[in-house]
């Protein structure tokens, strides 16, 4: 193999961040107020929650599992977390109480789907699609309607600055940092063990039920961490939200070049594939293309930049395996 | 002892069992259920859900982590197509059928050919061909409902055709016996359960794995159009999400019916079984009268089950 591809094939990153820029570019010549801090600001707002759900998701992805529940786990953290404040009288503690449960019934719901998945070893895509309709059920059960809101103060600081800084960023910046210390910890090969060779990882003495149990309850605390940023942006409860949240995490995982089988990828290259799913809908918008051909060259372009993370990622490999 | 167990083990037996329990269940908690009548319109219910199920069927079996989650787009396809084609005109409707499955047929095609040429996982190319399939049906469609069912196809769908049984019945039964013989008496069928099962094997033993893997995308879209001009059929006209009903649905009939997701192994008649079982439970839930979330939660609870009986994978003690 060449050695430029090579040395992409470790960092499939570059790839999408390439991917992004070029995107940037396009979206800034369509829209020329886009380097405005307001309208970076909004933009990074609405990807956001499908970045920190991407994050959570890599886990799973990386220890070669998966996890269709993301969205109504959001749903449900967001009912539980409005319900709460609201009960405890709407003031700063009722706030924080809400979302430490919020984060509790995150961890929770991912600690079943892991439990589920790794010890009583059931298939991950159907477990997941059935835990997913169980989290939607009881988020319907806590909150049936759509409705309540949560205190001036929880969405106004979610909008407001800190240190002159937005809040968003901030969050960007925490989750990044969180990224960066999971990926330092013997944690991250352990998962990309378990989803490269089970087997083989199994055989060196690795736990890899504990294992893959841990990518699912960090997929369902970055679940929780989604769907409190979708509370701070809609400043309500609403039992359905995050319906699509599953399968965009499921495309920024892949667009950011984690492999779908497992054992290769990294969280980071995730948020990047987040940001080029979410610039990709924007540039379509803004190229106004007649408005009933925007689903279709959205998809196209989507499924291409699918197609284009898959491949790369899959380079690095195609020797000795290349038999069909 | 243990051949008992070995008989309540086999998936089949369970998903019969399931039936009638079911079954049972709902003639208990609304006499007249599990009669002549209310039992046609069960299965022709199941019918639907289980055409759809042979291609998926066809698509798990063959392996790598095989998967069409863009039937369900291309059942909207084959609905809308065909009623744009009829039009209601009773002499379209072979037409209507022809121009439908031959499309999904082709995307099943295109399918088949990102996931063995570009290699691209099947549950991200058939993920993301279910955007550009909805994307195309806004073109089509604009957005608005349109085409309609020809009588005579509305009427063979819904009404007694022959023995009183309608005539979606004898579609099903004619795609069962079509899934049978090509699994079982064809070269064709051996060699899906032998990509399935193990791919590297295949290969070696010369047969043509990319070809049938191709062709196996095919059949999944091919059954796909074929529901959705059924669907219109039986809705009387179409709607661009009319099929995302039965996407996931699918799936889970293939798995409820003893096949693994794993690839390699099962047969259409457990899924034909999973796809009546999940109807059945489907209707029971809704004579229940409960609250939507609590036909939820017993739905997604009794999923769990039917993977607790078998739906687990080996343990891994290499």
């Amino acid at each position: 193999m060449n050695p430029a591809l090579r040395f992409l094939s470790r960092r499939v990153w570059l790839v999408t961040l390439a991917a992004l820029i070029v995107l940037v570019i396009v979206n800034w010549i369509l829209q020329p107020n886009l380097m405005t801090p307001n309208v970076i600001k909004s933009n990074l707002t609405v990807f956001l929650p499908v970045a920190l759900a991407a994050i959570g998701q890599t886990y799973v992805i990386l220890a070669g599992d998966i996890d269709l529940s993301v969205g109504t786990t959001a749903a449900l953290v967001n009912v539980v977390t409005v319900t709460v404040i609201t009960a405890l009288g709407a003031d700063l503690d009722a706030v924080l109480v809400g979302m430490a449960a919020g984060v509790g019934v995150g961890i929770a719901c991912g600690l079943f789907n892991g439990v589920l998945v790794a010890l009583l070893r059931f298939q991950a895509i159907v477990t997941t699609f059935a835990t997913g309709i169980l989290f939607g059920a009881l988020a319907l059960l806590v909150m049936p309607t759509a409705g309540g809101s949560v205190p001036a103060i929880y969405w106004r600081s979610y909008s407001g600055a800190l240190l002159g800084i937005p809040v968003i960023y901030w969050i960007y910046a925490a989750a990044l940092l969180v990224v960066a210390l999971i990926a330092a910890r013997p944690f991250i090969k352990h998962v990309a063990a378990v989803g490269g060779h089970r087997a083989a990882a199994f055989q060196t003495g690795l736990r890899t039920a504990r294992v893959r149990i841990g990518a699912y309850v960090l997929c369902g605390l970055f679940s929780a961490f989604a769907a409190l940023c979708l509370t701070g942006e809609t400043a309500s409860g609403d039992p359905l939200l995050g319906r699509t949240l599953a399968l965009s995490s499921i495309l920024a995982v892949v667009v950011g070049g984690t492999a779908l089988a497992g054992g290769k990828g990294s969280a980071f290259g995730s948020v990047l594939g987040a940001l080029v799913i979410g610039m990709i809908g924007n540039v379509v918008f803004f190229a106004k293309p007649p408005f009933e051909y925007q689903t279709l060259i959205q998809g196209l372009i989507t499924l291409a930049a699918l197609a284009g993370g898959v491949f790369i990622a899959r380079r690095q490999d195609s020797r000795g395996r290349g038999l069909a | 002892m243990s051949r008992t167990r070995a008989v309540l083990s086999n998936p089949l037996v369970l998903a019969a069992l399931s039936v009638l329990a079911l079954l049972g269940i709902g003639e208990i908690l609304s006499p007249g259920f599990a009669q002549g009548n209310q039992v046609t319109r069960l299965l022709t219910v199941s019918a639907l859900l289980g055409i759809v199920a042979a291609g998926q069927c066809l698509v798990v079996i063959g392996g790598r982590e095989g998967i069409d989650l863009s039937v369900g787009a291309m059942i909207s396809l084959g609905a809308v197509l065909a009623g744009n084609v009829m039009s209601g005109a009773n002499g379209a409707i072979v037409p209507a059928f022809l121009v439908a499955s031959g499309a999904t047929f082709l995307i099943g095609i295109v399918n088949g050919l990102g996931v063995t040429l570009l290699r691209i996982p099947p549950l991200v190319m058939t993920l993301g061909m279910m955007g550009v399939v909805q994307g195309g049906l806004t073109v089509i469609t604009r957005g608005i409902p349109s085409g309609n069912a020809a009588p005579a196809l509305s009427s063979f769908v819904n009404q007694p055709f022959l023995l009183g049984l309608p005539g979606i019945l004898y579609v099903w039964a004619l795609v069962a016996l079509v899934m049978w013989f090509l699994l079982r008496r064809t070269e064709l069928g051996f060699a899906i359960y032998a990509i399935g099962s193990n791919e590297r094997a295949a290969i070696l033993a010369g047969l043509p794995v990319r070809l049938v893997r191709i062709l196996l995308y095919g059949l999944s879209g091919f059954f796909a159009g074929i529901t959705g001009v059924l669907v219109i059929g039986y809705t009387g006209n179409s709607f661009v999400s009319v099929g995302d009903q039965y996407v996931l649905p699918s799936v889970i009939a293939v798995v409820i019916g003893g096949v693994s997701l794993a690839g390699g192994t099962g047969n259409y008649f457990g899924a034909m079984l999973g796809a009546i079982a999940l109807t059945l439970l489907t209707s029971v839930l809704t004579t229940l009268e409960l609250e939507f979330w609590g036909r939820q939660l017993i739905f997604g609870s009794v999923l769990l089950l039917l993977m607790l009986l078998y739906g687990r994978s080996r343990q891994l003690r290499v």
